[in-house]
């Protein structure tokens, strides 16, 4: 390692004579089996401007998460602020001094919630009261000139204000160290410039206040104070940047890097070929007539016009949201025009054309093949798909030429960025299109792969005739484009050679033009210089426990559920509705059974057998049977329940004393119904009986000396119905909450917003309390209103105390939501969680809870899984209070088990749920 | 022109075909849902055969005995297993509590000098106390109790009195018809018999639908969708892929639940054509997949699928007449269920597996099931791109 060594030889020419804000001595970090930090040491001086520079998966991201404390230290030591970052307690302390804004556009934000909100919920994890919140967010917004669009979701700001909301949430508590991974990465030059120029300001404010930022843009990073760079997990240098220079004897630090980096490393090193393009004649590969796209009365694509000749590089340049996106989308035929035309190689686009899609390539801006393919597999489908006739030689040629096979095998999700966005280039080329488009295929990769790509690009374009358009934030490549044109707001604002766009303004830099016509049409001018008040750092111990920090992320779910008006009505309408449904629907009252006699007698006595059974209101007669292969098929088919058969010669025999023998089929294949239907005939068998013995002998015979009194209690009516309303709250209560709760964590850990809990002092009980609650809440009311329904529709009062059946059910909602963010800790894709709550929770709440078979009744496992979910003792208390009459003395040892089952799911939840990742 | 067709067709079916065993791929590079199919129509299947019985078995029974005579005891000793767990012996007051808490579903109560009324002829009577929240046991258990009691009294009267008994004897001979009820296919009406074989089905129902609705969820957040969509493929094609490669693998884990679980470690005779019900099975998870990818196209997250799904999958697993009888429900609902594919499965399992039923019995809930399979199939390609640019 010769780390260390460097770092001597280029110590800073101002040597820091504070302590480092970020110390790490011999950190080593793997993910499985690949190195991301291989025995790193270095110190960052704090008080300054600081950098980490470097290609893609050399471990950047890494060694900023470590030092942010989300990420697990695996080996080595990590100090920050002075404290070793291995002990929970300074973690904690950390959380509160520290910022961290992790890689990708807006990551932690909540892209339903507005401005003023998400930074509201930012500044509550902060415990800052209600006057100093408004008070800091007002200020943050003037800074940044974001004032003017508090009210708007963060979903739908611009790549570039997003970036700016994401500094505002990081600085909202005044940290001593703000950490910052790829913060301008995919955003346009015009808010990069924006981003820099804010952070100045921040910085001009607190000079205390130490900033570290990982960056592929090498332009801005020789404005730091001083740098890192960083290549395959360790550090090649340390020093300012004109250090950095002078030591490898270059002008510019991207050049510089390529110096330092080992002979071995140093690939594909030379200028890229400047080759004139091979120019198709005849009809422009892609034109664009009055091409507009609405979504509702936004404006995306404003009557766009520009042809594209065949064989040409075209730029497509713009702020973010300028409609570049939506414009591609419209030529791949993703997105249908609202208005003008489209035409590919001189036709029309259409939407299913299946022989255009054939000679197109797209790419689109995320990443989008299959994570869950290895490079291979990704490569066979397209090529499979396009039905490319040597598939096999062609994804081996794909390879080759864009050197994945040392990745063949690997999936996607593991590969660093650039190689991610090579095997997408593959993809979109591997069935030899004539036209691609690509859309910002460059963005977040590092210069070395990016010159890497942009060598393939031009030997497509110049080699094979490949027509290219393709959009990009970087200056240097639209510099290579044969033309580019520039977008804003819709609207394409110049188009030409980069030379021509220079020349007609007499600039020297495209930067510089890009920004001149930015800022002609209006971007940009929101900026309200406001000076920034000086501030005394808060620098209060973050306590163990904060109620405002539990209740920052109860108001912040309740705001995202009440953006989704339509879940919330499914959740409150869908309990009413199955309600209605089951409670009518689900009954054990075994009625009209469709049944037939087969009377082989047609004599009196038989005519009088059968009409004890049409009496009935259990049974439906259905036309008479005329054989016995009839009686089999109808009972196969399932038309006949039930089929009487009666012996030829009946009557003579019933008169005779020779006991005739009446046959009565059931269909067995529902043992319930066919349990239930033989009590009935047993029931009516002996009626008929008696009567007949009546009959004949004149004497009632009562066949025991003693009756029978059976009482039934709870439902005298035993209609299922008064049964079946407790146990289908019960159902709904359990259902409802968990499938909600279930997508509480995971959602975070999909989207990335988990890092706001990893890096901040929240804890992992006010973090899961804090959103369990707005569920409690919905599911109460949700209970509440199933009451009234019951009351009211079914006549099902709550005969016990209303009061009890309450607090039992508000318990038990605890405790199903409780369920959802276990299942929602445990698992990692939203997928996973729906499949698992469902599965896990549908079959006990309704094979072991009592709704079906007495839980008194159940046994072995089923026993088992039935008490180790709530359902089975809440429906005690639902059964319980609406119809055994009962309260709180006879139902608080059920209610209690409720509880204790909800502190063991929390508690488990809290186990699964890693403050760190690993 | 007609060659030209077919080479059409070919490739279209190359195209699914491929399509599908990417769905595979997908399948077996997510651990968590292949531990959960397994648990599904393993252990779940077998727990709620085995453990959730509808029959009366089992069931928790006390007898309060004021009598203390020798008949008294003998009553209490008839309740037994595997109808009635041992009937526990509690007293007069603790009934209320005993039964408020669900302890147990009856409780005889047999009053002071029963035996010595009986015999006195004076016709006393025992009260049966039943729970009637218990809906599936009240009825059917509280019958059989009866009829123990009856034979109970009557065989005793026949051992101590020799005069009563000539009367009773006399009485029961005197039974001019003999009725003999013979259940058909499940000769004990065992339910482990048919739970065993519905839970498959509820099972098959649940993992469809959303193993079929989340992957597209899944394809249409990750953006591999939009992928999809520029390549020479037709949302057709991608439905159809996840139709049958999905189905595919739910239909192979329920036959193998079927001839593992449910014929060998539950021991239940399956009567009919398995070969016949696999072959259904192909049909009706064409018509649920596709109700899985309709749904999936109706919400806009995950979130809103999964409120969607809970409601859609509860009512057609339980109204579907695989757990309570189709005719106990009113006619308007039995006339609403005709639309879920589940109902005509279901009636369609239960003909072919109990009842030996062949094609010519259950063509009509075949027919029904493609029916429904390919209106939920329209809709959701009628939806399938306006729902992608809703969520993109």
């Amino acid at each position: 390692m010769s780390g260390p060594a460097i770092e001597a030889s280029l110590a800073p020419v101002e040597a820091p004579v504070v302590p480092p804000v970020i110390a790490l001595a011999g950190v080593t970090h793997r993910y499985g089996r690949t190195l991301a930090l291989d025995g790193v040491d270095l110190s960052v001086p704090a008080g300054c401007m600081a950098g980490l520079i470097g290609p893609d998966g050399v471990g950047k991201s890494t060694l900023l998460s470590l030092a942010a404390g989300v990420t697990r230290l695996q080996q080595g030591r990590v100090e920050v602020l002075g404290g070793d970052m291995a002990d929970r307690h300074w973690r904690r302390q950390v959380g509160g001094r520290v910022a961290y804004m992790p890689q990708g556009l807006g990551r932690n934000l909540y892209p339903t919630l507005s401005i003023t909100e998400n930074l509201d919920f930012f500044a509550r994890l902060f415990g800052q009261g209600a006057g100093e919140r408004a008070e800091r967010i007002e200020e943050l917004l003037a800074a940044t000139g974001l004032s003017a669009f508090a009210a708007r979701p963060a979903g739908k700001l611009s790549g570039g204000m997003k970036q700016k909301l994401g500094i505002c949430a990081a600085l909202i508590h005044d940290p001593d160290l703000v950490i910052l991974d790829e913060p301008t990465t995919g955003i346009d030059p015009l808010s990069r410039r924006q981003f820099w120029e804010l952070m100045a300001r921040l910085r001009a404010r607190r000079p205390s206040m130490s900033v570290i930022v990982a960056t592929a843009y090498m332009e801005e990073a020789e404005r730091f104070d001083w740098l890192a760079a960083m290549n395959g997990g360790r550090v090649l240098a340390t020093g300012s940047p004109a250090d950095i220079l002078a030591r490898a004897g270059e002008d510019t630090l991207e050049r510089a890097f390529v110096a330092l980096l080992p002979p071995a490393e140093r690939a594909q090193d030379g200028p890229l070929p400047d080759l004139p393009p091979v120019m198709h004649d005849g009809e422009p590969a892609i034109e664009a007539t009055g091409l507009t796209r609405r979504f509702g009365d936004f404006v995306a694509v404003d009557h766009v016009n520009f042809r594209i000749e065949g064989g040409e590089i075209f730029g497509f340049l713009g702020s973010n949201g300028s409609g570049k996106s939506t414009t591609m989308k419209m030529l791949t035929g993703l997105l249908p025009a609202s208005e003008g035309e489209a035409r590919l190689f001189g036709a029309p686009l259409a939407g299913g054309d299946m022989e255009t899609r054939k000679r197109v390539g797209y790419m689109s801006q995320a990443f989008s093949l299959y994570a869950e393919l290895t490079v291979r597999q990704n490569l066979v489908l397209h090529a499979q798909l396009f039905e490319i006739p040597d598939a096999a030689a062609r994804v081996a040629e794909m390879e080759a030429r864009f050197d994945l096979a040392a990745v063949a095998d690997m999936r996607p999700e593991s590969l660093p960025l650039g190689i991610r966005q090579r095997l997408q280039l593959a993809v979109a080329v591997i069935h030899r299109p004539e036209i691609l488009i690509l859309d910002e295929p460059t963005s977040g990769v590092d210069p070395v792969a990016r010159d890497g790509f942009w060598r393939t690009l031009i030997e497509l374009s110049r080699q094979d005739g490949v027509t290219i358009f393709l959009s990009t934030h970087f200056m240097n490549e639209a510099e290579r484009c044969d033309r580019i044109s520039l977008m804003h707001a819709g609207k394409v604002l110049a188009v030409g050679t980069p030379e021509a766009l220079k020349r007609a303004r007499g600039m020297a830099t495209l930067e510089e033009v890009f920004i001149a016509v930015l800022e002609e049409a209006g971007m940009g001018r929101e900026e309200e210089r406001a000076e920034l008040k000086q501030r005394p750092a808060a620098l209060a111990p973050v306590k163990r426990f904060d109620a405002g920090r539990l209740w920052a992320y109860t108001r912040r779910e309740a705001l995202e559920i009440a953006r989704d008006p339509a879940r919330l009505a499914f959740a409150l309408i869908g309990p009413i509705l199955l309600l209605f449904t089951f409670g009518y629907g689900i009954s054990f009252d075994v009625e009209n059974l469709p049944y037939a006699a087969f009377d082989q007698d047609r004599s009196a006595q038989s005519r009088q057998l059968l009409e004890s059974f049409e009496g009935s209101r259990y049974f439906e007669t259905h036309a008479p049977i005329a054989s016995i292969e009839e009686l089999e098929t109808r009972l196969k088919s399932g038309e006949l329940k039930l089929a009487i058969e009666i012996p030829p010669d009946f009557g003579r025999d019933l008169m005779r004393g020779r006991q005739p023998e009446v046959g009565v089929w059931l269909d067995g294949s529902m043992p319930f119904r066919a349990e239930t239907t033989r009590g009935y005939v047993q029931g009516i068998a002996q009626s008929y009986l008696a009567d007949a013995q009546m009959r004949s002998t004149g004497t009632s015979g009562a066949l025991a000396p003693f009756t029978i009194e059976p009482r039934y209690r709870y439902n005298q009516a035993f209609k299922s119905v008064n049964a079946m309303v407790p146990n289908v709250i019960m159902l709904m209560l359990v259902l409802i909450p968990a499938i909600m709760t279930a997508l509480g964590v995971v959602k975070e850990k999909e989207t990335g917003s988990i890092t706001n809990f990893q890096s901040t002092p929240v804890t992992r009980f006010e973090f899961l309390l804090g959103k369990q609650l707005p569920y409690v809440a919905i599911a109460f009311v949700s209970f509440l209103t199933m009451v009234v329904a019951a009351r009211l529709v079914f006549g099902v009062p709550v005969k016990g105390s209303f009061a009890t059946l309450a607090f039992g059910s508000l318990v038990y909602v605890f405790a199903t939501t409780a369920f959802g963010l276990l299942v929602s800790s445990f698992v990692r894709s939203q997928v996973a969680a729906i499949f698992a709550t469902a599965i896990i929770a549908i079959i006990p709440a309704v094979n072991f809870s009592g709704l079906l078979v007495p839980v008194s009744s159940l046994s072995g496992g089923a026993r088992l899984m039935g008490l180790a979910f709530p359902s089975a003792w809440y429906q005690q208390v639902s059964v319980g209070a609406f119809t055994k009459g009962l309260g709180l003395a006879s139902l608080w040892q059920d209610i209690a088990m409720v509880f204790a089952l909800a502190l063991v799911f929390l508690a488990a939840a809290m186990a699964a749920l890693r403050k760190q990742g690993a | 022109m007609r060659t030209g067709r077919l080479a059409g067709l070919l490739a279209r079916l190359a195209r699914i075909w491929r399509l599908g065993i990417k769905e595979l791929y997908s399948l077996r590079s997510d651990p968590v849902l292949a531990g959960l199919i397994l648990y599904t129509f393993t252990v779940a299947v077998y727990t709620v055969s085995a453990g959730a019985r509808f029959e009366v078995e089992n069931a928790a029974v006390a007898v309060v005995d004021e009598d203390h005579s020798a008949l008294s005891r003998r009553l209490r000793d008839a309740l037994l297993p595997p109808f009635f767990k041992p009937a526990v012996l509690i007293g007069a007051d603790g009934i209320d509590a005993a039964m408020d808490a669900g302890r147990f579903v009856f409780v005889v109560e047999i009053p002071p000098k029963f035996e010595h009324d009986l015999i006195a002829g004076r016709d006393p009577e025992i009260q049966l106390d039943i729970d009637a929240t218990a809906m599936s046991q009240a009825g059917n258990g509280a019958a059989y109790i009866q009829n123990i009691l009856q034979q109970e009294v009557a065989a005793a009267l026949a051992a101590t009195s020799a005069a009563m008994s000539a009367a009773t004897s006399a009485a029961t001979a005197a039974a001019p018809v003999n009725v003999v009820i013979r259940p058909k296919f499940n000769p004990n009406l065992t339910s482990a018999w048919f739970t065993a074989v519905m839970q498959v089905i509820n099972n098959v129902t649940m993992l469809a639908v959303i193993l079929s609705g989340a992957a597209l969820i899944r394809e249409r957040e990750h953006g591999t969708i939009e992928h999809l969509l520029v390549m020479p493929v037709t949302p057709i094609e991608i439905m159809l892929a996840k139709i049958w490669a999905n189905g595919l693998v739910i239909v192979v884990a329920a036959t193998l639940s079927l001839v593992v679980v449910v014929e060998r470690l539950l021991g239940v005779p399956v009567q009919g054509s398995v070969p016949l019900f696999v072959a259904s099975m192909l049909v009706y998870q064409f018509s649920v997949t596709a109700l899985g990818i309709l749904v999936a196209t109706v919400s806009t997250s995950m979130a809103q699928f999964g409120l969607v799904v809970m409601p859609i999958l509860i009512v057609m697993n339980l109204l579907s007449g695989s757990t309570t009888p189709m005719e106990s429900m009113p006619v308007w609902l039995q006339n609403v269920m005709q639309l879920s594919p589940s109902t005509h499965f279901v009636a369609l399992s239960q003909a072919v597996l109990y009842r030996g039923a062949g094609l010519s019995v259950i063509w009509p809930n075949l027919l029904a099931l493609a029916a429904i399979g390919a209106a939920f199939f329209g809709l959701a390609a009628l939806r399938f791109r306006k729902a992608l640019q809703a969520a993109g």
